[in-house]
């Protein structure tokens, strides 16, 4: 299982994230490379030929892309530590449905969030706040969605935190006042090693949209 | 037969939705005995909604009075579940690029392909160049290889099996060719898929489907 692992990654990418977390949860050294997405590497582009995306978790020289397939192929590889699916089929099918479920609604929704003004922003912050209530749901009493520990959801849903304080500021609304249990959930698992060290500092990401909205000329 | 004598195992489909289709194709790879309840989508019943509150869609697979929902989380779940004739190899980059493959599909080749059907002019010109893109690669992964999943099929050819049959009606509804010759390798094997024992007999009646599709057809270019 072991052998060189390479992440080709950008800092404020929820994606990769994702696979940080899973490989610091695993314990895997590796090297992190990041990329310049106006000026791709040519490592990128023959690894990724067919999206041309980051993240991609290259082992021992071979390519996996996508986020999600990444953070299953590490449980896969690694699979004598720290496990991030349930072994019960129907729990695995629930935990990858949440994940898509937050594939499907959060990025979107959070980027209408800060891309948007007027009435098109405020029913993107109504229909951000009513995934996350979702969610909230799906949680319910247990410390993580994965039950005492890290699972396969919160890996998903995580990195989507370091971006909330930014979606805030531009919608003019607190995350926080409207599901709470989320956010203490969230601070629960920044507590954690593998999460604090994988998620960048909120007010870079903040900076990192302002940024975006100079270029994308959105107010 | 597979399924011991406590298996209850329900399918929520229609009789024509490619989604469902997968997970009947799964089901009967398996040889699993199954339920098969087909949905009037413009009139979803109590049971579908309670079991897929989220979406309210088909397909949904009950097992055992417990609801799976999406098509791919549904193939998964069978695979996990019933181990004889495995739809995901063992090795795990194996796996991560059917996985991949099926990504692909449903965020790339399908929703370019759907977008010829459902536009015209320059909308269609450009879905058809991007489709021209994605088929290329779709071609590239079966070189050297019978069935994306190698020997026998797994779970990208399930996954885009769809093809062996719509990309035909789509054809014919249109009245343009969508995969030709520049692609022997998938005509052979959206052929090959077509004739397979497992699949043959699930398809939908022809005739009703280029009905339907016609219909669709005519609701997206209505007549000037």
């Amino acid at each position: 299982m072991e052998g060189a692992v390479v992440l080709l990654d950008f800092w404020p990418s929820m994606f990769g994230m994702r696979t940080r977390i899973a490989l610091a949860e695993k314990g895997i050294k590796y090297e992190y490379k990041e990329e310049d997405l106006r000026n791709k590497s040519e490592l990128l582009l023959q690894m990724n030929p067919v999206h041309k995306k980051i993240p991609v978790l290259i082992h021992n020289g071979k390519p996996v892309c996508e986020s999600l397939i990444q953070v299953q192929y590490i449980d896969e590889v690694w699979n004598d530590r720290a496990p991030l699916l349930p072994s019960d089929p129907y729990k695995r099918a629930i935990a990858r449905f949440w994940a898509d479920f937050i594939d499907k609604k959060i990025y979107d929704q959070g980027s209408k969030v800060w891309k948007t003004k007027g009435e098109e922003q405020e029913t993107a912050k109504k229909e951000f706040i009513e995934s996350l209530k979702l969610l909230e749901g799906e949680l319910g009493d247990k410390a993580y969605f994965g039950g005492e520990n890290l699972g396969f959801v919160d890996v998903a849903l995580v990195p989507f935190y370091s971006w909330f304080y930014a979606y805030e500021k531009c919608g003019n609304f607190s995350i926080e006042a409207e599901c709470p249990k989320l956010i203490a959930w969230a601070m629960r698992c920044m507590q954690k090693e593998s999460v604090a060290k994988s998620l960048p500092d909120r007010e870079k990401i903040y900076e990192f949209i302002l940024h975006m909205k100079k270029i994308f000329g959105i107010e | 037969m597979a399924n011991n004598m406590a298996e209850e195992v329900k399918l929520f489909k229609t009789w024509s939705n490619i989604f469902g289709l997968r997970v009947v194709w799964a089901l009967k790879l398996k040889g699993i005995e199954y339920e098969a309840i087909d949905e009037d989508l413009s009139n979803k019943s109590a049971l579908l909604l309670q079991y897929n509150p989220v979406y309210k869609k088909v397909p949904v697979l009950v097992h055992n009075g417990k609801p799976v929902s999406e098509s791919l989380l549904i193939l998964e779940y069978i695979d996990e579940t019933w181990n004889q004739n495995p739809i995901l190899p063992e090795d795990p980059f194996e796996r991560a690029r059917q996985r991949f493959l099926a990504k692909f599909n449903e965020e790339k080749l399908l929703p370019t392909i759907w977008a010829i059907f459902t536009k015209e002019g320059k909308d269609r010109e450009e879905a058809m160049a991007a489709s021209v893109e994605n088929l290329k690669f779709v071609e590239e992964e079966l070189k050297g290889k019978k069935f994306f999943g190698s020997e026998k099929i797994g779970l990208a050819d399930l996954v885009f099996g769809w093809m062996a049959n719509l990309i035909g009606i789509f054809e014919e509804v249109i009245g343009l060719k969508i995969v030709d010759e520049r692609y022997p390798l998938l005509l052979a094997w959206m052929q090959e898929f077509y004739e397979l024992p497992v699949i043959k007999d699930t398809w939908p009646p022809h005739d009703k489907m280029i009905i339907k599709y016609q219909a669709l057809y005519e609701n997206y270019h209505p007549a000037k």
